[in-house]
């Protein structure tokens, strides 16, 4: 257990501003492990950028670099993202 | 290299000054020592990309490997008899602030590389925990690199990096990987972890080379 | 219209302070107005941005701690000592200034008067304010769904919403506190670390499925959320929101 890492409820405003809808009640699927959670229950590091990662592997499932004027994110973690309409 | 990019989603972008709020940054810096667009500070903040590791000292070793002639590996007790110095720095994070005069100790890279027979141009660092950053081999030799195993006197703690961790100060702070473990030389480079994700590949502050296509 | 104020564009928006009220000696509640405010569910958070007079951009995230009311919303800040925001916000601002927020953001950590219940939550220090939300969500809507706050607090004096949970408990709303540092005389409630033997007298018994939320610093959460799962807690029924080592 690492005392500075949060979960995926630290990064919903900024997820949202990629997505346009809220994104911590979407379901990620893990490529490494195939386990499945809502984005909101996620593990999430703050280093040079923000990394989201799956409670039950720990690979990295989501990165996030954003700057003034962009937000690169990685997704090749999560395998399916699934959401409500 | 960027050829194309995102249109910007948003129009015109304004936000407004909160009155009198300044932040706990230091104006006491010497200008000419802080990077474009970089504050400093008198903290250290800690920042990782993962879980913090915790490595015992009678189960680190390091290691230089690859395009070498013949690897190398130290274990904890040999790397502390290598001949080690203190250097004091000022260090750059690419989420904007620098801290002066950091004061370490370690043991240079030309030390380790010392009469290491190579074709390399590059070097991969790798960590516990599966960091990695990649950068030419120049930018670690030169005396621009060590592993330091010291901060400000004292054992280098576990959030900050230790039992040792890469330190190579004219770059941005993430080229110095924490928890490290060895070196990797290669005649190809590879895009670390940051690298590949959306940082830049060399990451020079004082050309704001912070992210892909700057 | 459950769903609409977590989907839509999300933009900075201007939010000028209306009041600062002090709850305990490092917390405090800023009251704020916000034009076109859309509404939230309780438990959501809004992100605050400050730009300095240089350009010096800082934001955090703080949960929101009222219950939807118009334009009308509410933030409970803990002043760290060595924070870089929440000074500002504490000990700066006064009515009439405008900071920028957006929201309100999160789904996932929320509680709604038509989920229903029984409904566990527990609170560490300054996470008790997205409980908070829920909890005067609950009383704002007339629900009397079962709810059971465990709050962990260092003092009697650093209880946060100290007199209103007071108030509000009864009518199925039940609040234990735990104090960890000091207690005041005579105190009989609880005055440790919250544990599985603390959770397992307080919550709802597992056969009867609670809503679980538990909020705070991250080593808080961790065992709390632990503490559940051993007890034979569904884990897919605990939602956690985690504040970071120092709360906030």
């Amino acid at each position: 257990m690492d005392p500075l890492m949060l979960d995926g409820n630290a990064v919903a405003g900024l997820l949202q501003e990629v997505f346009c809808g809220d994104m911590t009640t979407a379901v990620g699927t893990c490529s490494n492990c195939g386990a499945s959670e809502p984005i909101g229950a996620v593990h999430c590091f703050r280093g040079a950028g923000i990394v989201l990662r799956c409670p039950h592997c720990n690979d990295a499932l989501i990165t996030i670099v954003s700057s003034n004027t962009d937000i690169r994110l990685s997704l090749s973690g999560v395998r399916t993202l699934w959401v409500g309409r | 290299m960027d050829a194309v990019r995102p249109a910007a989603r948003r129009g015109c972008v304004m936000s407004f000054i909160s009155r009198g709020f300044r932040g706990r940054r230091r104006t006491d810096a010497d200008p000419t020592r802080i990077p474009p667009g970089q504050y400093s500070t008198s903290d250290f903040p800690v920042l990782s990309a993962g879980p913090t590791q915790h490595t015992p000292s009678d189960r680190w070793d390091f290691h230089i490997v690859g395009e070498v002639d013949e690897p190398r590996r130290w274990a904890w007790e040999e790397f502390q008899a290598l001949p080690s110095e203190e250097i004091t720095v000022d260090i750059h994070c690419v989420t904007k602030w620098s801290k002066l005069d950091t004061v370490w100790r370690g043991v240079s890279i030309d030390t380790l590389l010392d009469g290491v027979e190579t074709s390399a141009e590059f070097v991969i660092q790798y960590s516990d925990g599966g960091y990695t950053t990649n950068l030419p081999l120049e930018d670690v030799t030169g005396g621009k690199a060590w592993v330091v195993y010291e901060y400000n006197g004292a054992p280098l703690p576990p959030e900050h990096g230790g039992p040792a961790r890469m330190l190579v100060p004219h770059l941005y702070f993430w080229k110095s990987a924490k928890w490290v473990r060895g070196l990797r030389l290669q005649t190809q480079d590879e895009p670390g972890f940051w690298e590949t994700n959306g940082y830049n590949n060399y990451g020079d502050p004082w050309r704001e080379q912070r992210y892909w296509g700057d | 219209m459950a769903g609409t104020a977590v989907l839509g564009r999300l933009t900075w928006q201007p939010a000028e302070v209306v009041d600062v009220i002090s709850e305990t000696p490092r917390t405090k509640t800023i009251v704020f107005n916000v034009p076109d405010w859309p509404g939230h569910q309780a438990g959501q958070h809004v992100d605050v941005r400050l730009t300095a007079e240089d350009g010096y951009v800082a934001e955090r995230s703080y949960s929101i701690a009222s219950a939807p009311d118009g334009s009308r919303l509410e933030l409970t800040v803990e002043r760290l000592d060595d924070g870089e925001v929440s000074p500002y916000l504490t000990d700066e601002l006064r009515p009439g200034d405008r900071i920028e927020l957006r929201g309100p953001v999160g789904g996932y950590f929320v509680w709604t008067p038509s989920q229903g219940g029984p409904v566990l939550l527990v609170g560490g220090g300054s996470g008790v304010v997205p409980l908070m939300a829920m909890i005067r969500a609950r009383a704002a809507a007339g629900s009397e769904t079962e709810m059971r706050l465990l709050y962990s607090s260092r003092s009697w004096d650093e209880i946060i919403y100290r007199d209103e949970l007071g108030r509000l408990a009864g009518n199925d709303l039940t609040v234990a506190h735990t104090l960890t540092r000091s207690q005041p005389a005579g105190w009989a409630g609880y005055a440790r670390r919250v544990d599985a033997e603390m959770l397992n007298k307080v919550a709802p018994r597992p056969e009867e499925r609670p809503h679980m939320y538990a909020c705070g610093p991250t080593p808080f959460v961790e065992t709390a959320a632990e503490a559940l799962v051993q007890l034979g807690y569904d884990p897919r029924r605990i939602k956690t929101e985690r504040f970071g080592p120092t709360g906030g």
